[in-house]
Order: C-alpha cells, then structure tokens, then sequence
C-alpha cells in the first residue's frame, strides 16, 4: 500500500475509534446524568408545581398532533385491513385488527416518535437556549441547582405525559378504526367491538402497551434534557442538539420497541 | 440616593457568623489555570480589599472571566490559592460552597435573566429560593431593589420586552437582591449605549457603598472603571502587567498601561496576529 | 399563562388519559384475566388438536370461560396433552366432552366444552376423558374423495 493511502486507513481508523470511545463515553455520561437527575428528584417532586407546568407544556400542547394522529392512523388501518381481512373472509375481525395493532405497537411506538420531535425537541431547544444565555451559570451562581429546579422538572413531565399521551392516540385510533370500520364500510357494530373485546386482554395487551410507553417516556425525556444539557453554548450547537435528539429519540424507540416486543409477545406459537 | 435597606431585613437577608471580619475579601495567590492544555492563567496574585471596588481589566480572552469562575468555584485552580472571606474556595465542598454562593451577587454579560419569568419574579427568585419571607415582604424588597436601579415601573414587564440597558439593570437589581457580601460584574458595560453606560457605572458605585459590599468588575471599559473603581489590575496573556489606582494609571508610563488608556493600536499588544514575512507571503510561488 | 389555567389543562389532560387507559381496559379488552389464581385446571388429550394454540379460547355454549394454559406431546402414547386454565365460576360434570373446534372456516381455533350430566364435577388437576380432536382438512376431502370412489364403484359419473 502506498503511503498515502495508509495514512489514509489509519487516518479514517482513528477517527472511528474516536467516534466509538466518544460515543461510549457519552453514554456512561448519559447514565451518570440520570442518576444525578433521580438523586434530585425529590426536590422536584415537592415543588409538584414545576412538574406540573412541565406536564403542560409537554403533554397538554402534544395532544392536538397525537389525537389528530391516533384518529387518522387507526382510520387508515381499518380501510387497508378491511381490504386484505375481506379476501380471507375475516372482514369481522377488522375490531380486533385495529385494536391489536394500536394497542401493542403502533399506540406507543407512534406517540413516542411524536413526542420526542414535538415536547422532546422543545425541551431540549428551551434547556440549549438557557444554558447559552447563561442562565443556567447565573442559577449555579445564586445557589441553585439547574438540576433540581430546571432539569428534574421537565425529565418528570416526559415522564408523566408519555404513557397518558400512548393511550389516548390508542383509543383515538379505535375510534378512528370504529368511523371508518362501522359507519363507513358497514361492519356490524356488535361484531367490532365483540371480537375486539374477546381478542384484546387487558394482561398482557393493553398492560405491556403502558409499559412500553413508559419506557419510552424515560428514554425521549432522558435524552431530551441530557442533550439540551449538554449542547454546545452557541446558536449551532443549540440547532444540533435538538436534531441529535429527536434522531437519537427515535431510533431508541425502535430498538426499544423490538427488544421489548420480543420478551413481551414471544407467544403466538407453542 | 437609592433607599438603604433597614438594619433588620439586613440581619435577615445576611448571615455573617461566618465571616472573619478582618480579612480582606478576596485573596488569589499565585493562582495558575489552564483550559484542556492551554494555559490561561499563570501565576496571578491580587488582593480585592473589602468594601472597595475592584476593576479587572484587560483584551478579549485574557482570562479575565476565568477569575470570576474561579472565585465563584465554578472553576478549580490546577495552582495556588483562593480565599473568600477567609475560605478556601476550591475546597469547599458542594453543601459549603453553595452556602458561600449565598452571599455572592453575579451580574453576567447581557444579564442572563430568566426569560421565562417577569422582571419581578426574576429578583424575587433568589429571595424565594433562599429564605422564607413572607408574599408581601418579598414583594417589598423587590420594589426596593427595582426602585433602586430605577425600574421600579417595569415590574410586569418580561425580559424579552427590556432594552439591553434595563436588562442590565434588572440583573443588577437581582444580582443584589439578598444584599450579597461580594458582587461580581462580568462586562456591565458591554454593548451599552452611552446614557445606559453612565446609569450602571453609577449604580456600581452608589450600591457598592450603600450595602458595604465589596466589588469586582471584569470590563475592557476604560474610561468608564477609571470613572468608579478604587483599584485596577490589567491582565494580559493569564499574567498581571499592571496594576494600581484610578489616578497611578492615568499617570503610569507602562507601555501595556499606556496603550490600554490611549487606546492605540498597536504597541506591547501587537496590532499584526503573528505571521510570516508580508513580502515573502505575498510573493511566494503558488504551487 | 397562568398557574390555575395550567393547572386545569393538566388536569383534564391527566384525567382524559386515565379515562383512555379504562377504556381500553374495559370496552376493548376484557378484564377476564385469568392468572393463576383465578382459575383452575383441566387436562385433556386429543389424537390431534390442528391449529389449537397457546393462550386459545376455551368456551362452553360459545361463551369464553377460560384459555389453553399448556401444550405438550406424550412421548408414549404420541398423545397431545392439553392443559386448561378455566374460570372458577364454572364447574364441568365428569364425562364433560372436550372438543376443538375452529370459528368458521378460517376463524381462531379453540376448545370447546360440552357438559355431561354427570353429578360429580371436576376437580383442579382432573383429566377429562372424552375428547374429539380437531378436524383436519385435508383428511377430510380425502376421506370424500374415498368415499366417492367407493361408492362410483364402476361407471360413476364424473
């Protein structure tokens, strides 16, 4: 190999192993960031009032575009399974389709991946901006900790919201699967809710659905604060870190959602 | 005059058991920072007297804010010493050092206020955060310390509505708002226009007597610290070149000093960034 | 905004998303729970039990009273040995038959219990002894076609 083109291998290893040892390091920060946050917590937690603000502007101001979501995705659902169940002669199981698939999967999985490019990337923007206009120094320097009375606040908001936001673009999506379903195609009401009512159990469907939003809700609210925490005080480094986070949210999410969906589901067969 | 707090709400708001009442507030010795390898300061020794006003001068990046995060304990020193109040800062560990920040007032650049709060809510934070006074005492002090400074009228307003000057001023309302024993002002007179100017350099002064406290500024304002201060350091390159009154640096013949107060370009700071010979950059062969 | 505006956007959000929780628990799935302590056992084994799965209905008069808990294989008598978990609200006699069957032609497969009049019921653990195993198609067409055949005899029609 000529000289030039071995600097350029070693060149281009180095900079991978950088990214490899950064990322890693970022991730042990990122581990020691949520325990710090969990370690001040309680403080957060008695002023309920910040928490409850964060509640708002994180949950309450995502509804809209989770509700208007949930309706269309379970809309669309029930017109494309309608289709497919008609040819196997299955069209009475369109309930169970349309509430399966919310239910388990596309209720957390969507209203994650919502959430983390609306609320997620908010908080991250409002954290950036705040620690670039020094305000987050100026807390340090009057003796409080941006921690406890910024950071665990809005982490907890994530938190809180996530699993109720799940649920509602779920039973948005059967409502939406139910106007589509019976007023629209003509399904039998009874038939609908009937089937969907015998093939939906509460454990471990609608019960392994909140789990996954939950843990969804840590990981989107963790990585929403920790990279807006950790953005670089300037205008760009604020634009990046809520980019990186709404990327980074969302391929969490998905490989999340797999690795739970394993150990959850794994039924189906003997 | 801006209104003295009364003897018993300065009881209240100061805790001074901890105090050694006979030593100046602020001594760095010897103290050495570097950032990542780059060494910012070296070596830097300078005693801040309490009750007085302290000018920190010197270029863009010299380290002048450094010393602030350092006396502050934002930052740790790799040498020498740093003592608040007879405390060793770098020291102290989290539950002391925030008890310490207590009784600091920080101005920063462009004020950081909280622009998610009013300006009123902005000076009551430090109060609400720290003590446990009373709505309508709270609200007292805060028109107090707006009054003060001369804002008393733009209570409801938010950040985003103030000029840069009354943003300014508003920080500097909330930088005292506990009638702290040491305040810091990083740049206050930083993009001000030339009224506002005045206005702060004034407050400086009058509240740094009023409340006793004991004050650094870090400006590369001349003319205005020559106007307020008690005592200048320049700093250049993380070391002291010069230091002295108002009156020793008018009159100083250091070269650093002189260039400094004049404001000339070029002299010990170098008007050319370090480069190669111009005629040979010019000609060289392009290649 | 104002604090008590918050906090009552908070509050209808938080009480609107507990009432989406209850009603997915409620109308669209079914409390039926049935864990282990809810329900008690049966055993049944058939020669074949088709697409019967794990976690299976199984209903009485077409009505779920509980769900395949297990599924294994005799390794002498080659029988399927069928464990299910039945609601204890219900008792079956003795000579109950178990059979399995599928929900339409495409449907889900599940078991089915008919009831005997039998005056002693079964107990946690029991074996019910008669049991017909699923219908497998392809033995059935080729059943018909057998019995086609033999009945054509010579000349059949086509």
């Amino acid at each position: 190999m000529s000289t030039d083109a071995l600097a350029g291998v070693t060149h281009f290893l180095r900079r991978l192993g950088g990214a490899v040892t950064g990322s890693i390091s970022r991730l042990g920060f990122a581990s020691r960031f949520l325990v710090a946050i969990a370690w001040h917590s309680p403080q957060a937690l008695r002023r309920f009032q910040l928490t409850i603000r964060e509640v708002y502007f994180a949950g309450v101001l995502s509804l809209v575009i989770i509700l208007m979501s949930g309706l269309f995705v379970g809309m669309v659902l029930s017109l494309q399974g309608y289709e497919t169940l008609k040819r196997y002669g299955a069209d009475e199981q369109l309930g169970i389709l349309v509430a399966l698939s919310l239910v388990r999967e596309l209720g957390p999985v969507m209203a994650g991946l919502l959430f983390a490019s609306r609320a997620g990337s908010a908080i991250t923007a409002e954290i950036g901006l705040m620690k670039t206009t020094e305000q987050l120094a100026a807390m340090e320097m009057m003796a409080v900790d941006p921690l406890a009375r910024v950071i665990a606040p809005r982490f907890w908001g994530g938190v809180i919201s996530m699993p109720l936001l799940a649920a509602l673009f779920s039973a948005f999506g059967i409502f939406g699967g139910y106007l589509v379903g019976v007023r629209l195609i003509g399904i039998d009401d009874g038939a609908f809710w009937g089937q969907m009512k015998a093939g939906v159990d509460v454990w471990p469907d609608v019960t392994n659905g909140i789990i996954k939003s939950l843990v969804f809700g840590i990981a989107v609210s963790l990585i929403a604060v920790f990279e807006g925490y950790d953005a670089k005080p300037t205008a760009e480094g604020v634009s990046t870190a809520t980019t990186r986070t709404v990327v980074i949210s969302s391929l969490a999410i998905l490989a999340l959602d797999f690795v739970m969906t394993v150990f959850m589901f794994r039924g189906g067969g003997q | 005059m801006p209104a003295a707090p009364s003897a018993e709400s300065h009881h209240a708001l100061t805790d001074t058991c901890h105090l050694d009442p006979h030593a100046a507030a602020i001594e760095l010795t010897d103290v050495s920072f570097a950032y990542d390898r780059r060494p910012v300061l070296r070596g830097i020794t300078m005693t801040v007297p309490r009750g007085k006003i302290v000018a920190i001068m010197g270029g863009s990046g010299c380290g002048k804010t450094t010393i602030l995060r350092l006396i502050g304990g934002q930052l740790k020193p790799n040498a020498g010493a740093i003592m608040v109040a007879g405390q060793s800062v770098p020291e102290l560990d989290a539950d002391a050092l925030y008890a310490l920040r207590r009784r600091f007032g920080m101005l920063f650049q462009f004020g950081a206020l909280f622009t998610d709060m009013s300006v009123f809510e902005n000076i009551a934070f430090p109060m609400r955060e720290h003590t446990e006074l009373s709505e309508e005492l709270i609200r007292d002090l805060v028109l107090m310390k707006l009054h003060a400074v001369g804002l008393r009228g733009a209570a409801q307003l938010m950040p985003a509505e103030l000029s840069g000057g009354m943003a300014r001023r508003v920080a500097l309302a909330r930088a005292i708002a506990l009638d702290p024993m040491l305040v810091m002002y990083d740049e206050p007179f930083a993009g001000l226009d030339p009224i506002s100017l005045g206005v702060v350099g004034q407050l400086i002064r009058k509240l740094n007597d009023a409340l006793g406290t004991t004050s650094i500024v870090v400006t590369h304002d001349v003319y205005e610290s020559l106007k307020i201060v008690d005592y200048l350091y320049f700093v250049s390159e993380g070391r002291i070149v010069a230091e002295g009154t108002p009156d020793q640096v008018r009159a100083s013949a250091d070269p650093f000093v002189r260039q400094f107060v004049d404001g000339a370009s070029d002299g010990p700071v170098p008007f050319h960034y370090p480069a190669s010979d111009y005629r040979t950059d010019l000609f060289a062969d392009v290649h | 905004m104002n604090r008590s505006a918050i906090d009552l956007w908070v509050g209808v959000f938080v009480a609107v998303g507990f009432g989406a929780i209850l009603f997915m628990a409620l109308k669209v799935g079914n409390l039926l729970t049935l864990d282990r302590a809810s329900g008690y056992r049966i055993e049944a084994n058939f020669d074949n039990i088709g697409g019967l799965k794990l976690r299976a209905p199984v209903k009485a008069a077409g009505v779920v009273i509980g769900r395949v808990e297990a599924v294994r294989l005799n390794p002498k008598t080659y029988e399927a040995l069928v464990t299910l978990r039945v609601d204890n609200q219900y008792s079956f006699s003795r000579d109950t038959i178990a059979s399995i069957n599928t929900s339409g032609l495409l449907g889900e497969v599940f078991v089915a219990l008919d009831a005997g009049g039998d005056s002693v019921m079964l107990k946690d653990g029991e074996r019910i002894t008669k049991t017909q195993s699923a219908v497998v198609i392809e033995k059935l067409i080729s059943q018909f076609l057998f019995d086609k055949a033999a009945e054509g005899g010579g000349g059949s029609k086509k």
